[in-house]
């Protein structure tokens, strides 16, 4: 038993010193709050990434690279782009800290967050 | 009107789906090309209407950087059609982004057929301004979004809009005024009334994971239950699918410009690469016919090609 917990542990310290490895590696899945201009990829009717972590005052950009039109539409900031065609961009600022939903105002199904910290 | 002859309510009852399409056949398989002879040699005084459907004005990507061309020769075949049709119901997303210019094109290409065109906007057609420029050009004598109903040839038409109000989880829907504007439209009406009802997004459950399909839509189709011949024409997924419910018949319509992959077969939906040339073996227009009991109703779906 003694023997499982310490292994458990050492499984434990294992992974969070692989974690704070990864963290280098992190933006390729996920990217890292940073003040630095941020971009959102649409493409397969999904966002990509789905989370983006953000400081305060970065600008987001998002980018259509599907064939079909998308928009952003993030309700508790009363945020609605117009509609984006293939190739187009859409920037903001993010001066309120928070974590925050969006959708594509075409297809509600596709949704993000960005989490401004 | 009254429709409820006993010739009619035979006919009614034997209706059924004669149309096909290069990927959905029905039951029985009979090849596209001997419908299509079947429908041009339909009786001199059979009712028929035209569908058309997902013309995109204003989509200029790989597929078909042209589709005001595609849409000129779907328009092209509905001219020659032996019988000229009554009319034709385009089932939404006329343009691709809204732009005034692009609905001035589809209008135009539309006017120059000689047949008034009833329509109902698809999602693609209410992204600028809430709607406006849609509703501007074809919303006189409409309700709210733009529903309406009217009556040609002894069939009651019902046009919905199910592209306002997208729901989270990516389905059309209805809305509560348009379902109460509904029931009480065909609240009076004979139950022989053949029933016709167009809208941009299926009003079945195509394929959710998509948004391919209504939310209320259900609802909708429980007013039209006693009715003995229901057919419902839908658009936004670009493809021929057939669906039949008791009286209830549920068709969608190719696009005339660019297919979309059959649900499921792709990461997602949106415009289909096809192989060089065989672009418009995937577009086409359907053609209605009201016709006597011995060829029951016909919906024939012909790609511009192929």
């Amino acid at each position: 038993m003694e023997r499982n917990i310490a292994a458990a542990a050492y499984a434990r310290r294992t992974l969070l010193g692989r974690a704070a490895c990864g963290l280098l590696l992190l933006p390729a899945w996920a990217a890292w709050a940073d003040a630095a201009p941020a971009e959102v990829e649409i493409h397969d009717f999904a966002f990509h990434p789905a989370v983006l972590r953000v400081m305060l005052g970065t600008t987001v950009t998002w980018v259509n690279r599907d064939d079909s039109p998308h928009s952003i539409v993030l309700q508790a900031l009363g945020l609605r782009s117009p509609p984006l065609d293939t190739g187009a961009r859409f920037s903001r600022a993010f001066d309120q800290a928070g974590s925050f939903e969006y959708r594509c105002g075409l297809h509600p199904q596709m949704r993000g967050n960005l989490v401004v910290q | 009107m009254n429709e409820a002859s006993s010739d009619r309510r035979g006919f009614l009852k034997c209706m059924t789906w004669a149309g096909t399409a290069v990927v959905w056949t029905v039951a029985g398989g009979v090849p596209r090309s001997r419908l299509i002879d079947s429908a041009n040699a339909a009786p001199a005084e059979a009712f028929s209407f035209v569908q058309i459907s997902d013309s995109h004005l204003g989509f200029d990507k790989p597929v078909n950087q042209d589709p005001a061309a595609t849409l000129q020769e779907a328009l092209g075949q509905v001219h020659a059609m032996p019988q000229a049709p009554a009319f034709m119901i385009h089932t939404g997303d006329i343009t691709h982004l809204s732009k005034p210019g692009a609905f001035d094109t589809a209008q135009q290409l539309m006017r120059q057929t000689g047949l008034t065109v009833h329509t109902v906007p698809g999602e693609h057609d209410i992204l600028e301004e809430n709607g406006k420029s849609y509703l501007n050009r074809f919303g006189q004598g409409t309700r709210g979004d733009g529903w309406y109903s009217f009556d040609a040839g002894g069939v009651h038409f019902i046009g919905l809009v199910n592209v306002v109000d997208v729901q989270g989880n990516g389905l059309g829907a209805l809305g509560n005024e348009q379902l109460e504007w509904l029931e009480k439209d065909v609240a009076g009406r004979s139950a022989s009334t053949p029933i016709v009802v167009f809208a941009h997004v299926p009003l079945w459950l195509v394929y959710p994971q998509w948004g391919w399909g209504t939310a209320d839509g259900a609802r909708a189709v429980s007013y039209l239950r006693k009715f003995g011949s229901v057919t419902v024409l839908n658009g936004h997924i670009h493809q021929v699918m057939q669906k039949v419910e008791g009286h209830v018949a549920f068709h969608t319509a190719r696009s005339t410009a660019f297919p979309q992959p059959a649900p499921g077969a792709a990461k997602s939906p949106g415009p289909m690469s096809v192989p060089p040339g065989a672009l418009r073996s995937y577009l086409g227009v359907a053609r209605v016919s009201l016709v006597s009991r011995s060829a029951p109703l016909a919906i024939v779906d012909k790609p511009l090609a192929g």
